[in-house]
């Protein structure tokens, strides 16, 4: 077996690894005794995985361990559960904190402090136990595998109850969760004749704006 | 925080000792003794932080991801079962902690080396100049050990991530390619790039001698 240059090159890293066979390995040593240059390159290779596998490389700031104890140790005081049956039983307990907020029809349970977009109103007929899937720097939450939500090809989405997500100011998506939502409760711009349009929130739009939203709404 | 990886399986037993040693720790944590939990990651501390500083390229960036990440763990180890090591789940929300906090700063603003290239595998070496070995003595100096990672830092995301784990976490292909969620295919790949490109950032003919000037000092940007 003979081979050349760009094989080598291409073999090196797996070469390094051992993870080349037996035959392989027999033709690129014995390449390597007749090319300077692929012996330069796996040298050299190889001294970069010697080097930046050296646990000296990366030394930790000064009093990361100390910090980094006290806030375990605040984490762990503060009600940071660490078993899988203290996790079920936190379960447990919200669920009921919800279905009992539920039964006594505490609309506080949907109350959000801040809502991550001006426009959007709380809802009302999400169930709060529903899993919902919303994207950090989004404002809304969807229903798995809504095609409009919102994020980056190597983003995983987060998966969180609509409780949470109405908690952490996410609203909930008009087009998958329309059927929890009270339209009626909905407060949409109207088109103004002037230059600048208001809604009934006292928000401000530009004509051509609330043109594009007449329109969709239409359509 | 619902993504966190989950294992189902109990890990196969092992007979070496810090590997039971762990094992100990991590059955006592999960029974309840939660101030055990800091023993329990102390060997990872520097992988930890040297994966999350690989990610995000900057010490107070890097300690923030690498603690906030070991917390997240200690809030959710129940939901570790123990088919994987602890060690990789523990990279694994690392990982995702520093690139969710990398897209949240958009601090890519550096074009970075090999952003643009094809991964299909064929890399051709810009410097054939002989690298004799390096005394693993000359980590000792800081100005090197800097070097090194102001060398990886310049890599382009997907190659510095997949190095990181492999060559600096000692991570296998396999676990590298479930931490990052791309194949073994990629894994090599991208690792292949990714050495070959240090090694021409860090040969000695493609800019100077090796404990001189690098080629990514003022002046001489290779790309």
């Amino acid at each position: 077996m003979v081979v050349n240059c760009e094989h080598v090159w291409s073999e090196i890293s797996n070469y390094l690894d051992g993870e080349v066979d037996p035959a392989l390995r027999a033709a690129m040593e014995e390449h390597f005794k007749g090319c300077k240059h692929c012996t330069a390159v796996v040298d050299g290779a190889r001294n970069v995985v010697q080097l930046y596998g050296d646990d000296r490389l990366f030394e930790l700031p000064a009093g990361f361990s100390q910090r980094l104890q006290r806030r375990i140790a605040e984490q762990a005081s503060s009600g940071g559960l660490g078993s899988a049956r203290s996790l079920w039983m936190l379960a447990v307990a919200a669920a009921a904190l919800v279905a009992g907020g539920l039964v006594l029809g505490n609309v506080a349970v949907f109350r959000q402090p801040d809502l991550r977009s001006a426009l959007a109103k709380p809802p009302h007929g999400v169930p709060a136990s529903l899993m919902v899937a919303v994207c950090d720097d989004g404002k809304v939450f969807h229903a798995p595998g809504c095609k409009y939500l919102h994020r980056h090809d190597d983003e995983s989405p987060k998966m969180m109850t609509a409780a949470e997500a109405m908690r952490q100011g996410y609203a909930p998506c008009v087009r998958c969760l329309r059927q929890y939502l009270s339209v009626v409760e909905c407060p949409r711009p109207t088109v103004a004749r002037s230059s600048v349009g208001q809604s009934a929130e006292g928000a401000k739009f530009p004509v051509k704006q609330l043109s594009k939203i007449a329109a969709h709404e239409k359509s | 925080m619902g993504s966190l990886p989950r294992s189902t399986d109990i890990r196969v037993e092992t007979a070496d000792p810090v590997q039971l040693r762990e094992q100990e720790l991590l059955r006592r944590v999960l029974a309840g003794e939660r101030k055990l939990f800091y023993e329990l990651v102390k060997p990872y501390e520097r992988r930890v932080y040297s994966a999350a500083f690989a990610i995000l390229r900057n010490e107070a960036d890097a300690e923030d991801a690498a603690q906030e990440a070991i917390l997240k763990a200690f809030t959710h180890i129940g939901q570790f079962r123990g088919d994987a090591r602890f060690s990789t789940w523990l990279t694994q929300i690392t990982v995702n902690e520093a690139l969710m906090r990398k897209r949240r700063n958009h601090s890519e603003v550096m074009e970075a080396i090999g952003e643009h290239q094809e991964e299909d595998g064929s890399y051709t070496p810009r410097d054939f100049a002989d690298w004799r070995e390096i005394p693993s003595e000359a980590l000792e100096r800081k100005e090197i050990r800097q070097k090194l990672r102001e060398a990886v830092a310049m890599l382009a995301q997907k190659y510095r991530e997949v190095f990181v784990l492999r060559d600096i976490q000692h991570l296998s292909i396999e676990e590298t390619a479930e931490a990052l969620g791309i194949s073994r295919a990629s894994v090599k790949t991208r690792l292949l790039r990714a050495r070959l490109m240090l090694r021409d950032l860090l040969a000695p003919g493609f800019g100077g001698p090796w404990f001189g000037r690098l080629p990514f000092e003022k002046g001489s940007k290779p790309w």
